[in-house]
Order: C-alpha cells, then sequence, then structure tokens
C-alpha cells in the first residue's frame, strides 16, 4: 500500500476527535464569548505587567519597549499555541486522583497522542492573538536590517519556541506520575518559565541563567533570537550566533520530556479501577 | 454530651477544621513553596534591575525594601486567595448547597471560614519560609518598630479574609443563577493578581491605573498588608490602610450575604 495513504488512515482518528472537540467548544456561544474575552485579557495583562515597568525606566537590561515587544511577541506567541494544544498535560493529575487514565490505556493509540488530543481549548486561540499583535509590532516599530537570514531566522525561532513550550508541558506531565498532588513543583518550571522568557534576560544573574538560560531553555524561545534580529550582543560574552540554536535547544527540551514521560508512563501502577 | 455551642464558638471550630484540612497537602504545599521562590528569584531580576535603571530609587521603593515587598508578596501567595478556587463554588453549582442551608449556621460565614483556616495553615508551609528563603537568600529591610509586625500581622489577616469573601462573591454566588462560572473564575484569577500587586507594586503603577486599581479591593488583598509590614507606611498610615481594608471586608460581605439570601430562593437543584 502507499505510504502517505497509510499515514492518512492513522491520522484520521486524530482529525475526527479534534473536529468534534471543536464543534464541542462552539456550542455555548455565550460561554465561548467570555472565554475568548479572559483568554485574550490574560495575554494583554501579561504584556501590561512589563508596561507598567517601562513608565518608570525607558530601558531595561539595554532594551527599549520596542525591542522587548519583539521578545514578548515571539515567546508569548509561541507559549499561547503550546499552550493550546499541551497545556491540559496539566490535567494529568486530576485524571492520576479519578483514575479515569486507565481509560486512555485502553484505546488504540499512543497515550500522549491521546491527551493531546482531548482536549484542544480554541479559546486559547485569542491569547495567541495578543501575542502575534506584540510580535507584529515588534517587528515593525524596530530597525531590523531584514535578509533572508533574518526572515529565515525569525521562523526557526517561532517553530522552534512552539516546539520548546510544547516539551516543557510533556516534561512536567510526566513527573505527575510522581508528584500527583505536588503539580505545582513543575508549574514552577513551565508558568514560571513563560514569565522568564518573556523577560530581557540580560537581567538574570548567573544561577537563573543556568535554569532558565540554558536547563529549561526559555532564553532561545524569544530573547536570543530577538538579539540576533536587532544585531545586539547578548550579555555575559555569549556569542552571537547563539539566536540560531534554538533548534538545539527544542532537541534538548524534548530529549528532556520524553525521558521524563516515559519514566512516568512505567512508574504509573493504574488507578485501582 | 454538650449542647449544640453557638455563635463564636462553631466558627471557631470550622476555622480550626480548615487550618487541620490543610495540613494534609504538605507534598502540595512544598510544591507551592518551590514555585514561589522562582517567582520570586524571576521577580528579583527584573524589579532590581527596574529599581537601578530608574537610579537607586523608585517611587520610594530602593532595593532593599522592593526585596521585602517580592518575598512577602510570594510568601502570601499560598494564603491570599488570587486564584478564584473556592470548596463551595462546586457545591453550589450542583445543587449540595441545599444541605447546607438546612444546617443551622450561615452558608456564606461558614464557607468563608473554611477558607480563612486553610490559608492560615499555608502561612506556615509556604508563607514563612518564603520570606526566611528570600531573606538569607537576597536580603531585604525591615522596620524597627515593632508596631508595624502588630499590624501587619492584622492586615494579613484581614488580607486572606478580603480575598475569601470576595471569591466567594464573584465566584461562588453567581453559581445561584449560572451554570458554568469557569469563566468567571479565570477572569478572577487574570484580575485579581495584576490589581493586588502581585507582580509589579501599585505604586509603580501610572497615576490612572493606580486609581483604578484603589478602586477595587484587589489592593486590600496584598498590597496593603505588604506596605505595612515592610515598613513602607509609617502606622499612621498603617491605621488607615487597614479601615479601608474593614470597609471592604464589610461591603464584600454585606453584598455576599444579600446574594445567598437571593440566591436560596431561586435555588433550582437539577436531577432527582
Amino acid at each position: 500500500m502507499a505510504e502517505p495513504l497509510t499515514l492518512r488512515a492513522r491520522l484520521r482518528p486524530y482529525r475526527a476527535v479534534l473536529a468534534s472537540r471543536a464543534r464541542s467548544q462552539r456550542a455555548y456561544r455565550a460561554s465561548f464569548g467570555l472565554d475568548l474575552a479572559s483568554s485574550a485579557l490574560v495575554g494583554v495583562i501579561e504584556l501590561a505587567e512589563i508596561w507598567v515597568l517601562f513608565h518608570s525606566v525607558t530601558e531595561l537590561g539595554g532594551l527599549d519597549f520596542a525591542q522587548i515587544l519583539l521578545v514578548f511577541g515571539l515567546a508569548d506567541l509561541c507559549f499561547s499555541l503550546a499552550d493550546m494544544t499541551f497545556g491540559h498535560c496539566d490535567n494529568l493529575p486530576t485524571y492520576l486522583r479519578a483514575g479515569t487514565l486507565d481509560v486512555f490505556y485502553l484505546r488504540p493509540q499512543p497515550l500522549l497522542l491521546q491527551l493531546v488530543t482531548s482536549d484542544i481549548s480554541l479559546r486559547r486561540l485569542a491569547r495567541a492573538g495578543v501575542g502575534a499583535v506584540a510580535l507584529a509590532f515588534g517587528l515593525a516599530l524596530n530597525d531590523i536590517a531584514w535578509s533572508p537570514a533574518h526572515v529565515l531566522l525569525l521562523a526557526v525561532a517561532i517553530v522552534s519556541g512552539y516546539v520548546m513550550f510544547a516539551g516543557m508541558f510533556v516534561w512536567a506531565g510526566g513527573a505527575q506520575f510522581f508528584l500527583v498532588d505536588g503539580a505545582e513543583t513543575t508549574n514552577a518550571f513551565v508558568y514560571g518559565g513563560r514569565y522568564a522568557a518573556t523577560q530581557p534576560a540580560s537581567v538574570w544573574n548567573r544561577p537563573l541563567w543556568a535554569v532558565f538560560g540554558f536547563f529549561f531553555p526559555m532564553a532561545f524561545t524569544g530573547f536570543l533570537p530577538a538579539l540576533w534580529l536587532l544585531g545586539i550582543a547578548p550579555p555575559y560574552g555569549l556569542p552571537d550566533w547563539l539566536g540560531w540554536c534554538a533548534p538545539l535547544a527544542a532537541a534538548w527540551t524534548w530529549l528532556l520530556a520524553l525521558i521524563s514521560w516515559r519514566w512516568g508512563v512505567r512508574h504509573y501502577q493504574g488507578g485501582g479501577g | 454530651m454538650r449542647a449544640v455551642p453557638s455563635g463564636v464558638r462553631v466558627y471557631w471550630r470550622i476555622l480550626v477544621a480548615g487550618f487541620r484540612r490543610q495540613s494534609a497537602y504538605l507534598l502540595a504545599a512544598f510544591g507551592g513553596l518551590v514555585a514561589n521562590t522562582t517567582f520570586g528569584l524571576l521577580k528579583v531580576a527584573i524589579l532590581f534591575a527596574t529599581v537601578r535603571a530608574a537610579g537607586g530609587e523608585l517611587e520610594g521603593y530602593d532595593v532593599a525594601l522592593m526585596s521585602t515587598y517580592i518575598w512577602v508578596s510570594q510568601g502570601l501567595l499560598g494564603s491570599v486567595n488570587l486564584f478564584g478556587r473556592i470548596d463551595i463554588a462546586d457545591r453550589i453549582k450542583d445543587g449540595d448547597v441545599a444541605v447546607d442551608f438546612l444546617r443551622p449556621l450561615d452558608v456564606q460565614a461558614a464557607a468563608i471560614t473554611t477558607e480563612v483556616g486553610k490559608s492560615l495553615f499555608n502561612l506556615i508551609p509556604r508563607g514563612i519560609p518564603s520570606v526566611l528563603i528570600g531573606g538569607l537568600v537576597v536580603g531585604m529591610a525591615l522596620p524597627d518598630n515593632p508596631v508595624a509586625y502588630l499590624l501587619g500581622a492584622a492586615s494579613i489577616v484581614l488580607g486572606i479574609a478580603i480575598s475569601a469573601a470576595t471569591v466567594y462573591l464573584v465566584v461562588a454566588a453567581p453559581g445561584f443563577w449560572l451554570v458554568e462560572t469557569r469563566g468567571l473564575q479565570i477572569l478572577y484569577m487574570v484580575v485579581s493578581g495584576f490589581l493586588a500587586g502581585l507582580f509589579v507594586p501599585i505604586w509603580i503603577f501610572p497615576r490612572w491605573l493606580e486609581i483604578v486599581a484603589q478602586a477595587t479591593p484587589f489592593p486590600s488583598m496584598m498590597m496593603y498588608p505588604v506596605d505595612i509590614i515592610s515598613g513602607r507606611v509609617d502606622s499612621g498610615q498603617g491605621l488607615l490602610l487597614i479601615a479601608v481594608q474593614v470597609g471592604w471586608l464589610v461591603g464584600v460581605g454585606a453584598l455576599g450575604q444579600v446574594l445567598t439570601r437571593a440566591g436560596r430562593r431561586h435555588l433550582e437543584v437539577q436531577g432527582g
């Protein structure tokens, strides 16, 4: 049988599930509208948290507000898209406690893929919209010496950023099999990572760089690619080309994610049902 | 057997029960502490950089006072309800509250008292360690005046109670009329942290936004207690802030009581 046909046939169940999720979320129009509005408000307030700082100073970590918009836009757009598709890995402790995870094991699809397709939240599109608008302003307001390399880096950064945040959600999900009640431990790095990713990382000290610069490579989602686009040298004498290493950072994140997920799934003993 | 305890005693027992219930979730509390500390260190990086960029002093905050603000507010995060989750919300939504109405207790007061009990427990595994970690790792300014600590303690308890009463009012009570209150919970979570001064002190906001924040109960939950216990305000101003807090608690509590009574008449239990 031809390979593409097999692939299409294999993807059909996922398409059916996703389409039904999308339909069910639009069914209650008023509730969906409120959800969309508060989701957009999340993005706006996250931007406001940074904007109020620039009300009192003109530069933070060597970047002005227009330049920060570029960092924020990149990081927040990627986080929102990853949150939309992988964010409900956060619900894993609920499934674990209620014992409903066992149902997923009965179906002939990989556990992670089922979890991802179990609840794509369309309302989170509104928040991604805020990130996209911030990114558009960041690109328009700054003096970027556009070349094909700049366009390529932008595309690479967006894809890698999305992959990195998705990996963070999966990493945290795997750890839930051990933590159950301790979900906030991983939230510190997933949501703390989002907070870190939207900051000018030049204000961090060395321990923060070790954690959010390299181990969880959040600086690679927005800050380092933005610096390369703007032609600004990274802090601590780091090389200029580091912004191009976002795909490597994404691969590293998924290495962590898959190790954590495999350990977690093997550790799982069932809900006793 | 003793007679049914009445008045204050009942609520005292509910408070203690809430306090003890929370002590069962120590791993969760530890996770919360890790999260508080990580966010605290990130706040230190960005807010210290802001103070330094402003020339070492910003709206009365120097680096040491900013550190106190960061670690006290991080410590309160486990106790002041800025997430908008409250147990009674589910009971109202699915009709179990009908049973609560049969008890010789005020539904609103009992729900808020339980939440306050849980929050007070959280000060032990999350609040105090956050402040200690911040003080040891980063260093902070502390007031010399012992009155600041007394007023600060009173203000923290008030802040916790205001947050519980506000969540009851805007997330739980609408459940008498609405089928789904999750949207309200998310909205509360988004707005409360920002206006309570969780990420940036509201005094650094532009003037108009500062006024908007002060027109809501949110600064009373976190910003004012932190101002008092960090010594940013003197005792006189501290008393004034506490008076404002009492005002919000009475207002939010009274409104919640009105909605609960109206809701009781409206309550419609679905299913059989």
